[in-house]
């Protein structure tokens, strides 16, 4: 077996373990607890009152510019894997390009918290 | 190997199902749920063919954040999916056409095409052998190097969607009162309090 | 693993006018952000000496042709032509909406920086020398002018306008990612100058199916992106969505980026498979100018009409492509820069259509505009002469310049094709003229037009009427631009 696939060998057994309790579980109360269907069980209850509306309303844009961002930065974190571990065969010029990145990521940074972007009001 | 065939197609299977499960489930919060699902699954399919780097790339990006931001949208989106949904069996031809066409050119260029002889000669820089070098060693060390034009490329893009993203969504809301700890902090008391003496009877 | 020491291989200076771009276009971020205003003039005037010095350094360093970055970037004198293009045609957009965008409440310092961010994208198309090079350049500048096709946000046709472009462009970088990872997959590199190399050693049949397979599914993408029959359904939405100096800015400075790429990607590495895309060349080429003289007929939003009147253009402009040639090629070049201060001109025109301080679109409100605005009508009419093609105007060599290789590399259905299309044009471009002239005036735009936009009517006007005496500052450089893709 292929040395690198080996190293993932506890993975895949946490994997089979894990799916193996998670549907023991299901299956247990399945079997040994009593089952007892009602429509009234399920149905929606608020304070006494049945639900007025649907449980979507629109929320403020805010919200995605946020998650926009971390995505944005979260790609940016993806490259820094590669580079912290090649690092000591890049030399200068890997780890000087990676401060140009990094520089050009903190000017958009810089821009987003003066526009206010990162503020909640 | 027979394990590694086994869990190739156990993951396989899943990701599959679950892709099946993202367009066909009733509730959307399901549907975003199993992409995350189907997510996971290729992970470990790239795991599987020594792709460590895209493996977890997929994990840290997609789901971490990209189906995070999906669930916002499904969730909090004020959209009547039902609706949506209505009349998508009238596109099933069609789409079902165009899916047939791409699977055509797929077996054509699996079966029947054979690679240029000098490409292998041309391939600016052979794979490493995954049990020397980790991918993601030898993603790093040209990566940052001999491609820092797209990486540095790479990152101009971020900003315009950094930038983007603000100029289209960001509004200013007037006549808030926001905090300024600053402000907060250089109050004294001698410009905000002042002590009156008031005359009995006089009022102030 | 480390194949060579990055330093030797390593030569920046090719580049300078990109890096030039970018840290400027990040330091002119900076100036905005950190004046706290949304005025933009000053700003505006700071994004066009930008382009201005960018344009200065284009020519000093494009003297020698060079590789850069381990030959992912190339400059030579084709580079050099179409970056000054696209430098030029930045540079109205962002003059051209200094007055626009302050009447209109939009006045927001990111639109200089944002267009300035796009002409670096488009730059590193030009200079793309490598498929992954070209994708970047291209991401880098379609999404800046997403951003800027929704800029004004509170106008539905402006967001939708900003949608539909966002989601068909990235269906069509979808088109060309599949597309040049067939590419690499058959030829086994995404450089263009290794490329080259396998396809001219001639491998065998079967390989270059799958690199022609390939080849189609590139010039889809390539195909949306300067709006070519059959992927041009978004290009009407958008020029009448966008606010009017994007739509200028869209009609010219992406259009010649992309007609750029299209050039280097078919002669350079695929010339020897100049049989095979010549005829995807022909049908593009045919489909665009029909759609271009047919549709454009019906329109009554000028800015409609422009974008029908762009398809057909870029379609006369692909004749030249298709002949495959090096005169053809030339004939490519003239014509995107006749055509690039012909538009610059009209929406120049179109800036001026302002009833009561309002922006009005419809082409029957130019009715009269002879007698309230003579001066504006003069040069509107000259434009569509020359679009039209009608002799002694620029358009009409343009034309020339096209057609003549194409008949002499045996093409001459698609020349007698595009001769009969342009005239079919003349009929919606001289309408133009008949309701400027012979109408009556029905309400009178303001006055004055502003500065900036009489400057540029001015200066796009006088090089297609002097084209015919003077057509040297054209010619010569389209001339050893089009050598340059060839010879080099």
């Amino acid at each position: 077996m292929n040395p690198l696939l080996a190293d993932y060998l506890p993975i895949l057994i946490f994997l089979g373990i894990a799916v193996g309790v998670a549907a023991a579980a299901i299956l247990a109360s399945l079997i040994l607890a009593r089952q007892k269907p009602d429509s009234e069980k399920l149905s929606a209850y608020e304070c006494g009152f049945e639900a007025f509306s649907d449980t979507r309303g629109r929320f403020d844009v805010r919200f995605y510019l946020v998650a926009i961002l971390f995505i944005i930065f979260d790609l940016e974190v993806a490259f820094l894997f590669p580079w912290a571990i090649s690092l000591g065969t890049i030399g200068m010029l890997g780890f000087w390009s990676m401060v140009a990145f990094l520089g050009i990521l903190t000017i958009g940074f810089v821009y987003e918290w003066k526009k206010g972007a990162l503020e909640w009001e | 190997m027979i394990i590694h065939s086994l869990t190739f197609y156990m993951f396989a299977a899943v990701a599959v199902a679950s892709g099946v499960m993202v367009i066909s489930a009733r509730n959307p919060v399901h549907s975003v749920l199993f992409l995350i699902l189907a997510f996971f699954n290729s992970a470990a399919l790239f795991v599987l063919m020594g792709a460590e780097f895209l493996a977890m790339v997929l994990v840290v990006v997609y789901v971490g954040a990209v189906a995070v931001l999906f669930l916002f949208v499904v969730m909090m989106l004020d959209i009547n999916f039902r609706e949506m949904r209505h009349g998508a069996l009238q596109y099933l031809p069609i789409g079902g056409l165009v899916g047939i066409v791409l699977l055509a050119e797929l077996v054509l260029v699996f079966g029947s095409w054979a690679v240029a002889p000098e490409a292998a000669d041309v391939a600016t820089i052979p794979t490493p052998d995954p049990t020397v070098v980790t991918n993601t060693h030898a993603l790093g060390s040209v990566l940052y190097t001999r491609f820092v034009y797209l990486f540095q490329a790479a990152g101009m893009i971020l900003l315009v969607a950094m930038v983007g993203a603000i100029v289209l969504t960001l509004r200013q809301r007037d006549g808030l009162r926001r905090q300024s700890i600053a402000e907060q902090n250089a109050r004294r008391k001698s410009d905000t309090i002042e002590v009156v003496k008031v005359p009995s009877r006089g009022g102030v | 693993m480390n194949p060579m020491p990055a330093s030797e291989a390593m030569v920046f200076s090719p580049a300078v006018p990109e890096i030039f771009l970018a840290c400027a276009a990040m330091a002119l971020l900076m100036i905005g952000v950190f004046r706290r205003s949304d005025e933009s003039r000053t700003l505006s005037t700071l994004s066009v000496a930008t382009l201005a010095i960018a344009f200065v350094l284009v020519v000093i360093f494009g003297r020698e042709p060079a590789r850069a970055f381990e030959g992912l970037f190339i400059v030579d004198q084709f580079a050099v032509f179409m970056k000054a293009l696209v430098l030029i045609g930045s540079a109205s957009a962002i003059v051209l909406a200094v007055r626009f965008n302050a009447n209109e409440g939009l006045d927001r310092f990111e639109y200089p920086v944002i267009v300035v961010l796009a002409t670096l994208g488009m730059m590193m198309m030009i200079s793309a020398n490598d498929f992954i090079a070209l994708y970047l350049g291209l991401e880098l500048q379609s999404l800046s002018l997403y951003v800027l096709a929704a800029f004004r946000r509170d106008s539905v046709r402006s967001t939708e306008a900003g949608l539909k472009y966002f989601v068909l462009g990235a269906l069509s970088s979808g088109l060309l990612l599949y597309g040049a990872s067939l590419i690499y997959g058959f030829a086994g590199s995404t450089g263009f100058d290794a490329l080259a190399r396998v396809l001219a050693a001639g491998a065998p049949e079967s390989t270059w199916i799958g690199v022609v397979f390939g080849l189609v599914f590139v010039s889809a993408g390539l195909a949306f992106k300067v709006s070519a029959v059959p992927f041009h359904m978004w290009t009407p939405d958008v020029y009448e969505g966008a606010p009017t100096p994007v739509t200028a800015f869209f009609a010219v400075a992406p259009k010649v980026a992309a007609v750029a790429l299209f050039l280097r990607v078919l002669t350079g590495p695929f010339g020897p498979l100049v049989a095979d895309w010549q005829q995807v060349i022909v049908v593009i080429s045919v489909g665009s100018m029909l759609i271009g003289a047919f549709a454009a007929i019906v329109q009554t939003n000028i800015k409609r009409l422009m974008a029908y009147s762009s398809i057909g253009h870029v379609g006369y402009a692909f004749v030249g492509l298709a002949a495959g040639t090096e005169a053809g090629v030339r004939g490519v070049l003239i014509y995107m820069a006749i055509y690039l201060f012909m538009n610059l001109g009209t929406f120049a025109c179109i800036l001026c259509m302002r009833q009561n301080g309002r922006m009005v679109e419809d082409i029957e409100d130019l009715a009269g505009l002879s007698k309230t605005h003579p001066m504006v009508a003069a040069a509107m009419g000259t434009f569509m002469f020359s679009m039209a093609g009608i002799p002694p105007l620029a358009g009409f060599f343009g034309k020339v310049y096209v057609f003549l290789p194409a008949i002499e590399a045996g093409l001459v259905t698609l020349a007698v094709i595009g001769v009969l299309t342009s005239v079919v044009s003349c009929f919606y471009y001289l309408r133009i003229v008949k309701i400027m002239y012979f109408d009556e005036v029905v309400e009178p735009f303001d006055r004055p037009i502003g500065r900036e936009v009489g400057a540029i009517l001015w200066a796009t006007g006088l090089v297609i009427l002097l084209f015919i005496v003077y057509p040297a500052p054209i010619l010569a450089p389209a001339t050893t631009a089009a050598a340059s893709l060839f010879g080099g």
